[in-house]
């Protein structure tokens, strides 16, 4: 099976996130990049896939944040192909609307590949202006199928795909392809690569470059101001040592009755 | 419908109503009141008619009930919804952040060429404009926003609204799909329920939960001598259960379990949305996290600014 898989970076929620002078974006100089999780789990998901019934695994991406790191650890890991689609705005990361009509473009595009599947994160913990796994489904006019744990591969041109629902709950759903599926996590959790495979990589691993034609940016939508919560005063917080600390929270679990 | 109706996506899940659904009934009602318009639930599924009456929020509701909408798929609800919504324009199309939500709301959007607001989590209307808080980055950034195009699609975070107390007209029509409705690329084969045998977290005293804070594996052993020494279980947010550390099982959140324990202690959980969800409603919080910003100190009754691998093993020797 022939796979796409769309991978993006998003902030690392760790480190301290600031707000740009505009005061309506997150500013991108200051973030530390990472892969979005979910992609992480789709390409986990495209590379279990290929094993089990060969085929190939392209990865694309918009060259926005540090990508290139994500892009060689892919390579790594064993993706066969990687197209990185140029992007000029550095402060800005492309709309969930602006990047599935680029990557759409790029899918559609790509010679040989001839993508029976195509995987992505079903979510961005950045995603504002809409969502971009259902959006590049609309894009590809191809069918759709998000919030996903594990695919198995089926017979007769058709996956089966695990969607989940509450109550820790599963639809089993069989998905004729083409498709895309947004994932949410693969069979497996994303494979550990040495840093010196990626290093490999970075020497022997080649870009294609895919130029889109410069897609809508307008998504109706009107950012005001992006800012930080007030902090809540719910909380009531313990400092001091250690041993301060867990000897006054055991004393609030004995006054609640939690322990005797 | 009018342009000033608010459209609310209701949801059947293991045949009873979302509480999602409830919620975003309220916020409609809110909005019908700025806007002078109905509120409109859409009901799709197949005998799904008996849970009409419970939206009784709404001034109409329509349920569209079809043996090819018996088990959700989104095509066919793309296809009704792009219908029903598209010839009678609603000024804002209300639906949950879940997992139906999350697949149709921005797709419809797209066919409708209308603006998608994602993870949202307050919404009023002033004059010709829809103001919009929406909270991204888990719940560490917010966005004022607004919209001023209808229909607006929503995707509403759970718990930005509270269920409406007022009833509406609450007018049930069961109209027949408005297109044609084939088997499409996506079919529902079964339902897996969580396997039997693992401890059920709803039902307990006492939960520890663990988040991506705990980093590795090996120290989950720290926070199950924690739930141990308090004869609780262990329970996670969503990053534990994708690597696997613990069963689908112990989720707590939008796509696990809610809980509402005597007590739950939350070990570097940051607080997503998604999680708070799940949890918000246990007696005692406790939370653990290295960073102060973390929205789980939003809903905690107490907060430890501290690295869980040093406090935990400290409280578990306390108790002892």
């Amino acid at each position: 099976m022939n796979i796409a898989v769309v991978v993006r970076q998003v902030p690392d929620l760790v480190e301290p996130l600031e707000i740009d002078a505009s005061g309506t974006a997150l500013d991108m100089d200051e973030v530390e990049f990472l892969i979005n999780e979910t992609d992480d789990h789709a390409l986990e998901q495209a590379l279990l896939l290929k094993e089990s019934g060969g085929g190939s695994v392209t990865v694309v991406a918009i060259d926005f944040g540090e990508v290139d790191d994500v892009l060689y650890t892919a390579a790594a890991k064993g993706a066969d192909r990687i197209v990185k689609i140029p992007y000029d705005d550095e402060d800005c990361p492309p709309r969930p609307t602006e990047a599935a009509a680029m990557i759409a473009e790029a899918v559609k595009d790509i010679k040989d590949i001839d993508a029976e599947l195509v995987l992505v994160g079903s979510s961005a913990h950045d995603e504002l202006e809409g969502v971009l796994a259902p959006l590049l489904a609309i894009k590809l006019e191809l069918p759709y199928l998000g919030v996903i744990r594990g695919v198995k591969p089926g017979e007769g041109g058709q996956v089966t795909a695990f969607k989940e629902f509450p109550g820790a709950a599963m639809a089993q759903m069989n998905v004729k392809l083409p498709a895309v599926l947004g994932i949410l996590a693969a069979d497996q959790p994303p494979r550990y690569v040495p840093v010196s495979r990626i290093r490999a990589a970075m020497k022997s691993t080649e870009f294609e470059e895919k130029e889109t034609a410069a897609a809508e940016t307008e998504t109706g939508v009107t950012v005001l101001r992006m800012y930080h919560p007030e902090p809540s005063e719910r909380a009531e917080m313990l400092t001091g040592s250690e041993d301060d600390v867990a000897a006054r929270l055991a004393e609030i679990l004995k006054e609640k009755g939690v322990i005797q | 419908m009018s342009a000033q109706d608010i459209l609310v996506l209701a949801e059947v899940n293991q045949d009873a109503v979302a509480d999602i659904t409830f919620e975003l009934l309220g916020g409609a009602r809110q909005l019908a009141g700025a806007t002078g318009g109905q509120v409109v639930a859409v009901l799709l599924g197949h005998g799904v008619a008996k849970h009409a009456e419970t939206l009784s929020a709404a001034d109409r509701i329509i349920v569209i009930d079809q043996e090819q909408l018996a088990a959700f798929s989104p095509t066919p609800y793309l296809a009704v919804l792009e219908s029903l919504v598209g010839s009678e324009g609603p000024r804002v199309v209300l639906a949950g952040s879940t997992t139906i939500g999350l697949d149709v709301a921005p797709m419809l959007g797209a066919k409708l060429n209308a603006p998608v607001v994602n993870a949202c989590q307050q919404v009023a209307v002033e004059g010709d404009v829809l103001k919009i808080t929406a909270a991204i980055c888990g719940g560490k950034v917010l966005a004022d926003l607004e919209v001023s195009a209808s229909p607006a699609v929503l995707l509403m975070l759970p718990g930005s609204f509270r269920p409406s107390e007022d009833k509406g007209a609450a007018t049930v029509e069961t109209l027949p799909s408005p297109v044609e409705l084939q088997p499409g690329a996506v079919t529902f084969e079964k339902m897996i329920l969580p396997a039997a045998g693992d401890v059920d977290i709803t039902q307990q005293d006492v939960l520890v939960a663990v988040g991506r804070g705990i980093q590795q594996e090996d120290n989950m052993e720290v926070a199950e001598e924690l739930a141990e020494s308090l004869g609780g279980e262990l329970a996670a947010s969503r990053p534990i259960i994708d690597q696997g550390w613990l069963p689908t099982t112990r989720q707590v959140g939008k796509s696990g379990m809610v809980v509402k324990p005597k007590c739950f202690i939350a070990l570097g959980v940051s607080g997503a949305p998604e999680h708070v969800e799940g949890m918000k409603d246990s007696e005692l919080i406790i939370a653990v996290n290295t960073d102060p910003g973390a929205p789980i100190f939003d809903v905690a009754d107490y907060g430890v600014v501290a690295d869980l691998l040093d406090v935990v093993p400290a409280l578990t020797e306390a108790i002892k």
